[in-house]
């Protein structure tokens, strides 16, 4: 009983840290193929359409119900204390430092990222992969660099959509529902938010995201069984290491970023 | 080895090959010649690894033991970029086709030929209808693989395999799960191809009557050992009883009809207990 115990856990141990290492290993022929892609910018601006693009409503819509809760939220707390004409910071802190990246790379994770890995599984399960490499095109640099690289620059830009819509609704329900002074809204939020502290760190923040998810989305698609049972497993292998990922990093990075100094 | 397959004059050949996969022994010390502008077949039932064969030609996979050998460069000791420029020369036809599913019939033919060359796009288009011409689905060019048929979309996997005008093609099952009509289609293709084009072919089937018309040298394994070798004719003729039930598709005989179990009254009465 012990031993059989211990004996699946050293297999999976050793299973996991194989899984590690070819993922390690992936990334880094990956990243060297994104040199052959910047010639090639079509290949890029195809993924970065499917990537990127395709994933503009759900980002948006999304957005905008979180501005409005947060809009909605902050007001009932901040009137406590009479300090609802700070509704602006409240929103725009919020979904810039934290929301806009997180809850946009999770979002991404489950629109584009499910998309890629099953994309790749089912490129490999039909002998699309194995074929390229037949006639002497490497897999890596035609298909997993333009599509790693697409993600790392979209999810900055999917997370400065998100914030941007999110304010809107923020601003929507505070001063259009709710009757905080629009001027405050926007001019509190002016004077409080900082470009460095707040803005660059939540851009710094999404490029992790999408460099992570990406990878995540791109390697497990590429490792998959190529069967529909193994690519479905792969797709939520995915989503799922991408959410832990996400949000374990997100603790990391603000504890970088937003210490006291 | 048989003298009617001379080593000089073969384009690629295996040579004490061995291939395991976990602890089965795919191939076990095998050796083939594949020789210059003929067709070589490689029969075998489903399962004895002639795909696994045409990916370690390929260099796709590697052997344990023995060495491939094409055009006298041993495949498996060339670096990367050599490798990839020998296989710019050698076309592989996959089961499925290998069809790159976002691409229309004519970007799918013109791939290699934007990849792998500088050509301006006027002269890439006469040479992908060129291709497709030879396959006749040039009034195909606009189809999606996923509108095509399977007979069409190896057809295709064929003009895309000849697009770079290869000295080989490697053919995995070329007529499995085809109409009559595709299957002849098929074989009249892969046999005009090699002969007008000076191809090395080699084929991996099972289709009994559609390689014996076609192919000038077989081998037959099973088991990850050549169990019969030599031209159709000679095939045909064989003694062996292994050969023999192949090629007359018997249900029994040296290949069981029954996959090994124990004792079937044994098992009947057994409690039913998983083992």
């Amino acid at each position: 009983m012990m031993i059989e115990f211990l004996q699946t856990l050293g297999k999976n141990t050793r299973a996991s840290f194989t899984k590690l290492g070819r993922a390690t290993f992936f990334l880094i022929q990956t990243v060297s193929g994104t040199a052959s892609v910047l010639p090639r910018p079509r290949l890029l601006l195809k993924q970065m359409y499917s990537v990127g693009v395709l994933s503009f409503l759900i980002i948006t819509i999304s957005g905008l119900f979180v501005g409005m809760v947060l809009g909605l939220q902050g007001y009932y707390t901040l009137s406590d204390f009479g300090a609802e004409e700070t509704l602006g910071v409240m929103v725009a802190a919020s979904l810039v430092r934290e929301l806009g990246p997180v809850v946009s790379a999770l979002l991404f994770a489950g629109r584009a990222g499910s998309a890629l890995t099953a994309e790749i599984g089912l490129m490999k399960a039909t002998e699309q992969l194995s074929g390229m490499e037949m006639m002497a095109v490497d897999p890596i640099k035609r298909i997993i660099s333009p599509r790693f690289l697409a993600g790392l620059l979209s999810m900055p830009l999917l997370a400065a959509l998100f914030s941007a819509v999110g304010i809107i609704g923020g601003q929507l329900v505070g001063s259009g529902l709710l009757g905080v002074d629009e001027g405050a809204y926007w001019s509190q939020m002016q004077a409080n938010i900082d470009f460095q502290d707040d803005i660059i760190n939540g851009v710094l923040k999404s490029l992790v995201f999408g460099f992570v998810t990406s990878w995540i989305a791109l390697f497990e698609g590429y490792d998959s069984v190529p069967t529909s049972e193994g690519v479905s497993r792969a797709t939520t292998r995915t989503v799922v290491n991408s959410a832990f990922s996400i949000l374990g990093l997100d603790f990391i990075l603000t504890a970088l970023m937003f210490g006291d100094d | 080895m048989d003298k009617s397959v001379s080593p000089q004059n073969s384009l690629v050949s295996v040579r004490h090959l061995t291939f395991t996969r976990g602890d089965t022994k795919i191939f076990d010390d095998i050796s083939m010649e594949f020789e210059r502008g003929k067709i070589t077949a490689i029969m075998g039932p489903s399962g004895t690894g002639k795909t696994t064969l045409l990916k370690l030609i390929g260099g796709q996979l590697f052997p344990n033991q023995g060495i491939i050998n094409i055009d006298n460069k041993n495949v498996h000791q060339l670096r990367r970029a050599d490798l990839y420029s020998l296989r710019k020369r050698m076309g592989m036809l996959f089961q499925s086709g290998a069809l790159l599913t976002d691409m229309n019939v004519y970007d799918n033919v013109a791939f290699p030929l934007r990849e792998h060359t500088h050509l301006p796009e006027s002269m890439i288009r006469t040479l992908v209808l060129m291709k497709l011409q030879a396959v006749g689905l040039r009034g195909a060019r606009n189809l999606m693989p996923n509108e095509l048929s399977g007979g069409m979309a190896r057809r295709v996997a064929l003009a895309r395999a000849i697009a770079l005008d290869p000295m080989m093609i490697m053919y995995d099952e070329p007529f499995t799960g085809q109409d009559p009509i595709s299957k002849g289609a098929l074989v009249h293709l892969i046999k005009s191809l090699n002969n007008t084009l000076g191809l090395t072919s080699i084929m991996v089937s099972h289709d009994v009557q559609e390689t014996t018309a076609i192919a000038d040298y077989i081998y037959v394994i099973s088991g990850g050992k050549i169990v019969g070798q030599g031209t159709p004719q000679e095939i045909k003729q064989s003694t062996s009883e292994w050969v023999q039930q192949f090629m007359t598709g018997a249900a029994d005989g040296p290949v069981h009809f029954h996959y090994p179990a124990k004792d079937y009254v044994d098992d009947l009465l057994s409690s039913g207990k998983r083992y």
